[in-house]
């Protein structure tokens, strides 16, 4: 065993060691806030692992798509909501031994499946020394080309779908109407009306007229 | 031999797993939390993703991670819509409030 493959295991167990506390702060702590921002140190050390494991740009597209977009977006609820944290608290030490027994079974059902035996991991995951973004570039623009152009759909179909759950219609401001503004025509806005022309009176009844 | 064996990859995701299921069960009234929860779980299983497609030499592995992230942030995002929403309706995002079609 070489010095780097210490390294190596040294920065894994630190990088665990850090994203499971952390994850045990996301669901302990009383402050959704705080829960979030330790969701996001967990995101953080979950990315350090995976370029460990030379994923390194799902790592970085999980740095940037879940801690820059996901979790502020969940950073900007959580602040938005005044709720009260109080009556949600409720039940948590009544729940604490359900919670922790289910995670217990269920973390001793999955080792006693896969067992701890040491599978190494074998040399070199990139055939013929590519990077892993043309590995798996490769593969998803051949491959997957289908799948790829579905998530693009579930994106925009998400994209309008919280866009419409959350659209609010003010009933009480006033606001413009852009379709209707569109679709206006000529004959809405100037009405021609067809009348007959007024003949100006000859000069001789207009001298008369101060007499009368 | 190289890096971190496969079996620590399992063992750790096992563990977040493991406590996003624990955190479902004790934060159970709050919803944000609950997607948060959710959120640990989708991490758990794409680290496992990760993990095996670095064993076998596989990129289908990533591309799993790939529509994962994809399916989890649209997820959140319309999750998060519904949150919103509820909290207008009710002024709460208590679980225990959503029961409307029980009666």
């Amino acid at each position: 065993m070489n010095s780097h493959a210490i390294f190596q295991m040294v920065c894994f167990v630190a990088f665990a060691a850090v994203a499971v506390g952390a994850a045990l702060a996301v669901v302990s702590v009383k402050n959704t806030v705080h829960g979030v921002l330790a969701l996001v140190l967990t995101f953080f050390s979950a990315a350090c692992l995976w370029i460990l494991a030379e994923a390194e740009f799902l790592a970085l597209a999980l740095v940037v798509v879940y801690v820059g977009a996901v979790m502020v977006l969940f950073l900007f609820v959580v602040m938005m909501l005044d709720v009260d944290l109080e009556p949600m608290r409720e039940g948590f030490i009544k729940y604490l031994p359900v919670g922790i027994g289910a995670a217990v079974v269920m973390l001793l059902e999955v080792l006693g499946i896969i067992g701890v035996k040491s599978l190494e991991m074998p040399a070199g995951s990139n055939p013929a020394g590519t990077s892993n973004i043309e590995w798996l570039g490769t593969a998803l623009f051949t491959h997957f080309l289908l799948p790829f152009e579905i998530a693009a759909l579930i994106l925009t179909v998400g994209l309008v779908a919280a866009v419409v759950l959350a659209l609010r219609v003010r009933t009480f401001s006033k606001h413009q109407n852009p379709a209707q503004q569109s679709a206006v025509r000529a004959a809405d806005r100037v009405r021609m009306v067809k009348m007959t022309a007024v003949v100006a009176p000859a000069p001789d009844a207009v001298k008369e007229e101060p007499q009368s | 031999m190289t890096g971190v064996p496969l079996s620590w990859y399992i063992v750790f995701a096992t563990a977040l797993f493991c406590i996003a299921i624990a955190g479902i069960f004790i934060n159970r009234k709050n919803v944000i939390v609950l997607l948060m929860c959710i959120e640990l779980m989708l991490l758990a299983v794409n680290t496992n993703f990760v993990a095996f497609s670095r064993y076998l030499h596989d990129p289908a592995g990533q591309v799993f991670v790939f529509f994962i992230l994809t399916v989890a942030a649209a997820e959140s995002a319309i999750g998060l819509a519904i949150v919103v929403l509820m909290f207008r309706n009710r002024r709460t995002i208590n679980v225990d409030a959503i029961d409307t079609l029980r009666y």
